[in-house]
């Protein structure tokens, strides 16, 4: 899909959040000059494209409970990535679920998911069920619980010169 | 009503909903938070005024979009060995850049986590090159290789 600048202006504001005002696609319509009708066309069609994997409310979950975040990365034979990878997406709690490179000799994992849960303890059973469910004692794997978050932004400013944009970790 | 205590923040039932049912299929139409309104059986003020008061508390960080990686521009996940005594130092500096958007220290011999996010290759190889001069540590890039998780949103369970 090629953009014009309408779509990067579409993208730079829905990128920080629509306002929280009656007719919201109306208001950014008048800011980069679109009818409300254009603007909800070109956010269906970014989303019908893929661009945006998601359209809604952004929820930060560590204020509702979810204390614990880790990341765990799996070493998985090259021809069977794809397959695990699609059965720890099923999980409902696994939140992220990437394909990476390894980076030998110091890096050996290639796939990567979030699982978030209200504690360690919480975090581990999940992980213990999957391994259980999916059989995955073979494959080894390393859970990075989080210890500070140093930066963690949503509202990025758009530009197209240096853009930064919150996707999804990248 | 029935109110749940979290740990951090209590959401009564109707914010529980709200924050539950519209991570997507949020309303693309002229009056979103009307139709929002209609399908939880409150008003319109109501709504925003929920959202208002979920947004000040931080327990929503915005109403909009979460784009594909590489959909956009470049990114990658990095990560870095940081010596304990140099951690916070290196990790001030990583989250000054503008182009990275998270940045963690996680429990690993790779004790810092970020993401990059760069208008193209050659300017997120830019950026790995800056930091690996600025701190004189190695940085090791990983960049998606292929998604397997469709995004649904953050399930809440209450």
């Amino acid at each position: 899909m090629l953009l014009d600048h309408r779509d990067w202006n579409i993208i730079e504001i829905i990128q920080s959040g629509i306002p929280l005002i009656s007719k919201p696609y109306a208001s950014i319509g008048a800011k980069i000059g679109l009818s409300e009708s254009e603007v909800i066309q070109r956010i269906t069609q970014l989303q019908d494209n893929g661009i945006i994997k998601r359209f809604g409310i952004v929820v930060r979950h560590r204020k509702l409970g979810y204390q614990a975040n880790a990341m765990v990365v799996w070493n998985v034979p090259d021809d069977l990535v794809s397959s695990v990878g699609k059965q720890l997406k099923e999980f409902e709690f696994v939140t992220l679920c990437y394909r990476r490179p390894r980076k030998l000799p110091d890096w050996r994992y290639n796939l990567f998911c979030m699982i978030h849960g209200q504690d360690r303890e919480n975090v581990k059973e999940k992980i213990a069920l999957i391994i259980e469910q999916c059989q995955f004692q073979h494959l080894e794997h390393e859970i990075l619980f989080s210890r500070r978050c140093f930066k963690q932004c949503g509202a990025q400013y758009v530009q197209r010169k240096a853009i930064a944009l919150d996707v999804a970790n990248g | 009503m029935n109110v749940q205590t979290l740990h951090t923040v209590s959401l009564n039932e109707t914010q529980q909903r709200l924050l539950n049912d519209f991570q997507r299929h949020f309303p693309l139409s002229s009056n979103p938070y009307a139709e929002i309104a209609e399908q939880l059986g409150i008003s319109e003020q109501e709504v925003l005024q929920h959202l208002k008061e979920l947004s000040k508390q931080k327990v929503i960080s915005r109403i909009g979009a979460v784009f594909r990686p590489h959909s956009i521009g470049r990114s990658t996940l990095a990560t870095i060995h940081v010596p304990a005594i140099r951690l916070a130092e290196v990790a001030n500096y990583i989250s000054s850049l503008p182009e990275v958007n998270h940045n963690y220290e996680r429990e690993h011999y790779f004790n810092l986590w970020f993401v990059i996010t760069a208008t193209d290759e050659e300017h997120l190889e830019d950026i790995l090159n800056e930091i690996e001069e600025e701190t004189g540590l190695s940085v090791i890039s990983l960049p998606m290789l292929e998604d397997y998780h469709i995004d649904l949103g953050f399930k809440l369970c209450f």
